[in-house]
């Protein structure tokens, strides 16, 4: 929900990611959702999509997620260089005509951006725009939940655009729940562009804390708060939580190591459908992240920035 | 020479973990962390940085305002919605900017300049187990693909100005354009997987993309106690795609707890994690790789 300003007054999309792979973001977001029942549920992990495993949709939709690319034109076509001239990535190279050989251009799929400047700036219209398929975004339903995600084929490059397509499944006007892709770079960004809040799932070894800090520098660049879960958090140190406090970051779940948790999860069974107190543990989550977001975007007003 | 790249698919499998105790195994390497955007061999390896340089890639547009005539064509041309007015000013988002340059082309008072990125660093370190090539992506900055094969020639450089036996690969997560760029090229893929529906799931795709691009590969199981019926499911994976089985590892709660340590699991214990790592390393060490085959 938005204000006359465009801030979010009320806590719509909330993005769980993680910087380190394998602390458990997609247990997170699963059991949230299957606690808070009427949600949509995105998985922008489109590289390796597991949340499907857990929340067993039936996926009744199957859209194929395309990039436009130049073709040229060839009776149109002078040669001229411009095209491959304009592309800032290298995605074309133009070989000029000699007495031997008629000239040709060389289109390289992968490298493309899909930005149009080839298109665009040919002088002689010689250049039409053709899809290619990088993946296929899924949706359907999982009970209540709406369910999407997207899977990038094997041997693509490029998850950015297939993501911004899942994303497009998000209805602004029901809780959202996004499982992120790890890391710290492109798919990241776009899977949290536009989150209202974002849930850092970690694990306190230093390996968890290295990859933290660092995601914790991308949501202050992109302004989006956010709240810890602590996975696994007996075992390892306390670096972790001193770091948390130091930079005032609330801790809103620690889930202990248990091997019982594990051994389900490995088969894809979900905690909170074995286990009532840890159904009501991710329903406090759900309000704790509710209570945070609305805190820090009254300070945010405070400082001027609301 | 040969590069052996380890990799997963999915993250937090312990491929950083395994891969550091490489370090301590493997004779006459050269180690690479290749994951970098989330970099962690460094914290097991304890580099000294010989060398630093800069990762320079892409570039993002500025508008200047005080030139600018607020027509919107660069705003109409952007197709990643990275120009957007507010109060009579276009201003350009840097996270958004692919670096196109299309903008900076069809401005009619050409006020719009590309603007290299500084888009993070690498280093040449050496360790107590010998040379290191790492790096650090700034935050928020793309292109990991190509700090990936900019680190990667690095490293075999130096393997081969000092007539190393491997280069030894600690690659990223997932199946994209950081680990395309690890994986090609390389004479052995080690997927470390671990016997969870998703661990599986994920390790299929990585298998997939190993054949992809003809790379031979092999698995190790990492906490394959966990759920010996899934670690059994891997094996027959293993002898289904033609992958060589390289071994298992057993769950441990010290594994976690060591790294606190700051050293290679096989320095820190003798146990049966310590144990089934080095059999792994013996197993990989055998493997015929790429170029065996190829010559034999």
């Amino acid at each position: 929900m938005r204000d006359a300003d465009g801030e979010g007054v009320e806590v719509v999309v909330i993005a769980v990611a993680s910087g380190k792979g394998g602390t458990g973001k997609t247990t997170v977001a699963v059991n949230l959702a299957l606690v808070l029942g009427d949600v949509q549920f995105i998985d922008c992990d489109v590289e390796e999509p597991n949340a499907h495993l857990f929340l067993k949709p039936v996926l009744t939709e199957k859209t194929p997620a395309r990039v436009m690319v130049p073709e040229i034109i060839e009776e149109k076509c002078t040669y001229c260089g411009k095209c491959a001239e304009v592309c800032a990535f290298n995605a074309l190279a133009v070989i000029p005509p000699n007495d031997a050989l008629k000239g040709g251009v060389l289109v390289f799929p992968n490298l493309c951006h899909n930005c149009g400047a080839c298109f665009l700036l040919c002088p002689e219209g010689a250049i039409r725009e053709v899809h290619r398929e990088i993946g296929v975004v899924e949706a359907g339903w999982a009970g209540a939940i709406r369910f999407a995600h997207g899977r990038l084929h094997v041997g693509e490059a490029m998850s950015p655009p297939l993501i911004r397509q899942v994303k497009k499944h998000i209805d602004r006007t029901r809780t959202t729940l996004i499982d992120a892709p790890p890391g710290t770079s492109c798919p990241v960004i776009n899977a949290l562009e536009g989150s209202d809040y974002c849930l850092l799932v970690t694990e306190p070894t230093p390996f968890g804390l290295n990859d933290l800090v660092l995601a914790v520098e991308v949501l202050k660049v992109m302004g989006i708060p956010h709240g810890l879960v602590i996975n696994r958090c007996d075992i390892g140190d306390g670096g972790v939580e001193a770091y948390a406090k130091q930079n005032g970051i609330p801790v809103l779940m620690r889930i202990p190591f248990d091997r019982t948790i594990a051994e389900l999860y490995s088969r894809g069974i979900n905690i909170v459908e074995k286990d009532g107190e840890y159904a009501e543990k991710f329903r406090a989550l759900f309000k704790d992240i509710k209570n945070h977001y609305e805190t820090d975007r009254g300070h945010q007003r405070k400082r001027g920035h609301g | 020479m040969k590069q052996i790249v380890v990799i997963s698919g999915k993250g937090g499998t312990g491929k950083t973990i395994f891969t550091a105790s490489l370090a301590a195994l493997a004779k006459n390497k050269v180690m690479v962390d290749c994951d970098v955007d989330a970099a962690d061999l460094h914290l097991l390896l304890n580099p000294r940085i010989v060398e630093k340089h800069e990762f320079r890639s892409g570039k993002t547009a500025w508008i200047d305002p005080a030139l600018c005539i607020a027509c919107g064509k660069c705003s109409e041309v952007c197709r990643f919605d990275a120009i957007a007015e507010s109060d009579d000013e276009f201003e350009v988002d840097p996270l958004a900017c692919e670096g196109c340059g299309l903008c900076a082309r069809i401005c009619p008072v050409e006020v719009i300049e590309m603007r290299e990125n500084l888009c993070g660093e690498w280093y040449l370190s050496e360790t107590t187990y010998g040379p290191f090539v790492h790096a650090k992506l700034g935050i928020a900055q793309e292109n990991s693909g190509k700090l990936v094969a900019d680190v990667r020639e690095a490293a075999k450089r130096i393997a081969q100005s000092r007539s190393l036996d491997y280069v030894i690969i600690d690659g990223p997560p997932g199946i994209g354009c950081p680990v395309l760029a690890s994986l090609t090229d390389t004479d052995l893929a080690v997927i470390v997987t671990e016997p969870t529906l998703s661990g599986i799931h994920d390790a299929r795709r990585v298998v997939e993309l190993t054949r992809h691009f003809r790379i031979p590969a092999g698995i190790v199981i990492n906490k394959w106690d966990i759920n010996p019926e899934k670690s059994r499911e891997i094996e027959a994976l293993c002898s289904e795609e033609g992958v060589s089985f390289l071994g298992r590892i057993p769950f441990s709660k010290h594994v976690a707890a060591s790294l606190i340590k700051a050293r290679p699991y096989v320095e820190t214990a003798q146990d049966d994690v310590a144990d089934a790592i080095r059999a792994a390393w013996k197993k990989i060490d055998s493997e015929p790789t790429g170029k065996d085959r190829r010559s034999s």
